[in-house]
């Protein structure tokens, strides 16, 4: 009863911050609803009882991603306003995108609940979530998930790669000569004679 | 019904199941539990912050605040009173939702991690079996607050100081990360009372030291403990920029950003900041306790067993706090880009080493 209650406000919640995130005017407020969003997909999952996973989307794409979305919105200094004005010329690509969505999803809920729907049974009951993950994560699927650090490795590799340009004449700060530094070669005192100056 | 009344809060949750026809009553104890955590977390923090500025003045030699009350120990009642007292200004050009939201996320998220911290055998709101999880999620929120009280503002000092919160505070959570991690793969637990429990019976068996060879480990706990007291070490610096504190009070740096996000604040919604602010202090002190000094368990196995858990607790606690104090007090605030070189160049492939070092023990020695 009370779980029923719970996922249909969590549920509802995901769906209208989700609507917000494209209809809100200011790119802020959408990030905001964001990561509204986030937080209902988190609800949700612990009310499957994949604690794990939602504390995991609350960390990595509520703590982090987010966080990055938030910080590239706010410097961007563009006219959101100018750049809604041809925003429904998009309407009919983006229709037909949602439409194909739809009907996925139909085909996908008709073929589960065709047989009566699978229940979720955990493999192991006596596992904790945690635990039941990390023996299949690095046991079973160790290769997949090799693979997909690589892919973020190379990821992160090209960012920099695409961003790093070698510059003449930049003077850079070298912090192992600056922290050398002794206090002989950096402070002079001179003693000066009353009213004389150091001429 | 009458002797749960009698029975300590926290044992009578324990007989009280939430899926039995008495939820109310188990819902009513829990938010007596919360209740409690609030009005102790809230005195606690008037008191922190006296200590605070009493250490600080000490350093200086100065007497520190000594007008209000005896030796100044209701000043900060004082100054919370003013705060309500006056009167809020909402800047013109703010975004007037999102600057009175920004401050309620801050206190929010700083009360919410305290909902699994033990503080003693039992005394937790909620002991989950992801409690370090947890601990880490809510506190990569509190960032939030900032960031958006910053932009909100519609003011361009306080969005310097919220860029530079949001850069320092996702720098140093990823070396927290790796750092929390070595002391998970020792304990071999998520679950907060767990890793408590692991270091009972005398100092030398905290995580910070390790110097107790008949554990599961072995003689491999020798291997350990220069590299957990290094970790121990790196925790609370880190935890030192991810409250904002001095040297690393970059966001608010007075002499570059006037006060940095909170410049438009006044009122209420800075006293809910500035609240939040030692809320997260005294949670990263009760973390650090948690993870590297061994939480409730008295430093010695004998004679002092008498005291309640929650004395050693909060003395650890406590002094955890002083250090913070005495940081700030005695170190002079970094450059912007000597905090970041620090954070990546120097924390991040240390902890990692130290992630590869405690995991390669801990397998080789079969312990789990």
């Amino acid at each position: 009863m009370i779980a029923a209650i719970a996922f249909y406000i969590l549920a509802t919640v995901a769906i209208a911050a989700a609507f917000m995130v494209v209809a809100s005017r200011n790119p802020v407020h959408s990030v905001m609803f964001l990561i509204l969003t986030f937080f209902s997909a988190a609800g949700l999952f612990i009310l499957m009882g994949a604690e794990f996973l939602a504390l995991l989307l609350v960390m990595v794409y509520v703590g982090a991603v987010a966080v990055l979305f938030l910080f590239v919105v706010m410097m961007l200094d563009v006219d959101f306003v100018e750049l809604k004005k041809g925003f429904l010329s998009y309407a009919p690509i983006g229709a037909i995108i949602a439409g194909i969505l739809l009907i996925e999803m139909i085909f996908l809920g008709a073929a589960y609940f065709s047989e009566g729907g699978r229940p979720l049974v955990p493999a192991d009951p006596t596992m904790s979530n945690l635990e039941a993950f990390g023996a299949v994560l690095y046991t079973k699927y160790a290769g997949a998930f090799e693979a997909a650090g690589f892919i973020l490795l190379v990821a992160m590799i090209g960012a920099i790669v695409l961003t790093l340009r070698d510059r003449e004449g930049v003077r850079r700060q070298d912090a192992n000569a600056q922290m050398a530094r002794t206090r002989e070669e950096g402070v002079e005192l001179v003693d000066i004679e009353p009213g004389q100056g150091l001429g | 019904m009458i002797e749960l009344i009698n029975m300590p809060i926290f044992q009578a949750v324990v007989g009280v199941a939430a899926d039995e026809p008495n939820w109310g009553l188990w819902l009513l104890l829990k938010l007596l539990q919360v209740l409690g955590f609030v009005i102790v977390l809230a005195l606690l923090v008037a008191a922190l912050v006296l200590a605070d500025r009493k250490i600080w003045a000490a350093v200086q030699m100065r007497r520190g605040p000594n007008v209000v009350g005896a030796f100044g120990l209701l000043q900060t009642i004082a100054d919370a009173l003013k705060f309500f007292f006056k009167e809020i200004v909402v800047p013109a050009g703010s975004d007037k939702f999102l600057f009175i939201l920004a401050p309620l996320i801050a206190l929010v998220m700083a009360f919410l991690a305290w909902a699994v911290i033990p503080v003693a055998p039992g005394w937790v709101i909620s002991d989950i079996n992801i409690g370090v999880l947890y601990v880490l999620a809510i506190s990569s929120l509190g960032v939030y607050g900032i960031m958006i009280g910053g932009w909100a503002s519609n003011s361009k000092y306080p969005f310097m100081g919220a860029l530079r919160s949001a850069a320092q505070m996702v720098s140093y959570e990823v070396s927290i990360g790796f750092i929390i991690l070595t002391v998970i793969f020792v304990t071999g637990s998520m679950n907060l009372t767990e890793i408590v429990n692991t270091q009972a019976g005398g100092f030398w068996n905290w995580n910070m030291f390790r110097l107790n060879p008949s554990t599961e480990l072995g003689l491999a706990n020798y291997i350990l403990t220069p590299v957990l007291f290094y970790m121990g070490v790196l925790f609370f610096i880190s935890a030192l920029a991810e409250t904002n504190r001095p040297p690393f009070d970059l966001p608010e740096a007075e002499s570059e950003l006037v006060a940095g996000y909170q410049v438009e604040y006044s009122s209420t919604p800075f006293l809910m900041f500035f609240f939040a602010e030692y809320v997260n202090i005294m949670l990263l002190s009760a973390m650090m306790v948690i993870l590297f000094l061994g939480g409730w368990h008295a430093p010695i196995d004998i004679g002092v067993q008498f005291l309640p858990g929650v004395f050693w607790f909060f003395l650890k606690t406590a002094f955890i706090f002083f250090l913070f104090a005495m940081v700030k007090a005695i170190v002079p605030r970094y450059r912007y880009d000597q905090l970041m070189r620090l954070g990546w160049k120097v924390f991040l492939p240390t902890s990692i080493v130290a992630v590869l070092i405690v995991s390669g023990v801990v397998v080789f020695t079969g312990a789990t």
